[in-house]
């Protein structure tokens, strides 16, 4: 294993500095769904608000939920995303030419997600505060662990969908924005857990972003937090981060095997 | 200083599936000197550039870079690497200037300000330095891109069709740099063309290959010679064809 060269990931992030600053509608871009979506979600809290004794106790749930839920949803996009820039850029081969190594491209990527993540999620947290006079920090300590976790699993999530993308060409780049869906059902944003039927309950559990939710709901409603849920949640996102790295490394590995680095983006 | 070839390759093989896109070739540059990959459309060029520069895996064989196994010890050998292709692109959106500004850091070119002047002065691209990569025309990214395969002074460049897309004036401007920059800095250049008058202006050895093997050896001069012609465009027309030496007298 080579020493990692922050010179190099603070030059491959500074290249998505570039790309942002280049663009205002960029960066319009990355908090226009994260605010609509929390104007849509604000409307409705009011208006169920008023006919439930939950909403009635804790307004923030849903808001809560929906502002968390596109922590995930915004980091897991912009790593794969990022990523993909650099496929229709047919950038990626002058890359993996260059001393850049796969590990140091993945740090880049991951740096850069968080940077789009806290621009696009923090300018809608922002504005919930005039907007519903509702404000998540009041979550307090709880929310660094909720945030950290919604970024690794984003970025494990993330990761996965490079490499598929990496294995098997452009085609599969819907996936980056299907695929987070298919845990949203399971994760419990704005339902506990125990909603699900009793089969899928263990499905759910193995995501870290239910044990986040759900730790989320008990600050909000029983003005408690579980440690021990948090640190769960951590240890399965290292088990996921593994896996996210592991796959895109071994799908480099794979293109370099097949020769696809050359063709990629065409 | 390493004595010696700076690439060494040895029985060289890339498969996919049942094609043999390189079919155990063997060969080895000087330092020094500047090297042509000759063949045609599917001969092996591309594929046996992309494996010294390790974005393809060999099937099978050995190559040795400035003394190094380039599988085992790819990151001591990057760095002091480069390579300039129409086929690897830049990013788009970027300007010219940030293209060459992340990349010299990604080299870790010390002083790089002062580099990226100087390159830009020498090829001619500093007047559309604020320009995005995506607005230039063929010739112009031609020239950025070698730029940026000379942020790091590499010992050894590798370039595929360094001219194709550039009008005469700056096709020859090009190559005055290439020659120059060997001759100062002492480089190894291997370079795949198809412009047959630009490798026996440029070349001091040239590979040919064909169908993944190689077929000919030898400086321009020994090749003519070899093949009783009057030019390399000749040669490389009976090469092609697979007319053997002497055959047609």
């Amino acid at each position: 294993m080579n020493a990692i060269s922050l010179q190099r990931i603070g030059a491959l992030a500074l290249r998505y500095l570039y790309l942002l600053r280049g663009s205002w509608i960029r960066v319009v871009e990355l908090a226009y769904w994260p605010t609509v979506q929390m104007i849509l979600w604000g409307f409705i809290t009011q208006y169920l608000a008023k006919h439930s004794d939950v909403l009635n106790q804790a307004s923030g749930l849903l808001l809560s939920g929906v502002l968390l839920w596109d922590i995930l949803f915004r980091s897991q996009l912009g790593l794969s995303v990022v990523f993909f820039e650099e496929l229709h850029a047919r950038n990626l081969g002058q890359l993996l030419i260059s001393p850049l190594q796969p590990i140091e491209l993945i740090l880049s990527l991951m740096l850069v997600s968080l940077a789009r993540t806290l621009i696009g999620v923090g300018i809608a947290v922002l504005l919930a505060i005039p907007f519903y006079g509702f404000n998540l920090f009041k979550i307090g300590i709880p929310l660094v662990g909720f945030f950290l976790n919604l970024l690794l699993l984003g970025w494990s999530i993330g990761l996965m969908v490079a490499a598929l993308v990496l294995r098997y060409g452009m085609g599969a780049e819907s996936i980056a924005w299907a695929a987070i869906f298919a845990i949203a059902p399971l994760c419990g944003i704005y339902y506990p857990i125990d909603t699900l039927p009793n089969w899928l309950r263990p499905l759910s559990w193995i995501l870290p972003a239910s044990h986040v939710f759900e730790g989320m709901r008990n600050v909000l409603l029983q003005h408690t937090f579980q440690l021990d849920d948090l640190f769960l949640a951590l240890m399965l996102n290292v088990i996921y981060i593994f896996l996210g790295i592991s796959m895109f490394l071994a799908a480099v590995h794979k293109a370099r095997e097949c020769g696809s680095l050359l063709h990629l983006g065409e | 200083m390493i004595e010696g070839p700076v690439i060494q390759v040895e029985c060289l093989c890339k498969y996919y599936g049942s094609v043999r896109a390189v079919n155990g070739i063997s060969f080895t540059v000087a330092r020094g000197s500047i090297c042509a990959l000759l063949g045609g459309n599917g001969a092996g060029k591309t594929t046996t550039i992309a494996m010294l520069l390790g974005l393809l895996l060999p099937t099978s064989g050995q190559i040795h870079i400035l003394g190094e196994e380039l599988q085992r010890h790819r990151q001591r050998v990057l760095p002091r690497l480069n390579f300039s292709s129409p086929y690897l692109d830049l990013p788009q959106r970027l300007t010219v200037a940030e293209n060459l500004m992340v990349y010299s850091r990604l080299y870790g070119v010390s002083n790089h300000r002062e580099r990226i002047t100087v390159l830009g002065r020498d090829l001619d691209i500093d007047s559309f330095f604020k320009r995005p990569y995506g607005s230039l025309s063929a010739g112009q990214k031609t020239r950025v891109a070698l730029a940026k395969a000379l942020l790091n002074k590499p010992e050894i460049l590798l370039l595929d069709e360094p001219t194709a897309s550039l009008d005469p004036d700056t096709a020859d401007r090009i190559r005055s740099i290439l020659t120059n920059y060997r001759n100062q800095s002492g480089a190894t250049l291997l370079m795949a063309s198809h412009n047959m008058s630009e490798v026996e202006r440029l070349c001091n050895q040239v590979i040919i290959l064909r169908t993944g093997n190689i077929v000919a050896t030898g400086t321009p001069g020994e090749l003519i010679h070899r093949y009783g012609r009057n030019d390399m465009e000749e040669v490389f027309l009976d090469v092609a064809r697979g007319i053997q030496p002497g055959s047609l007298e």
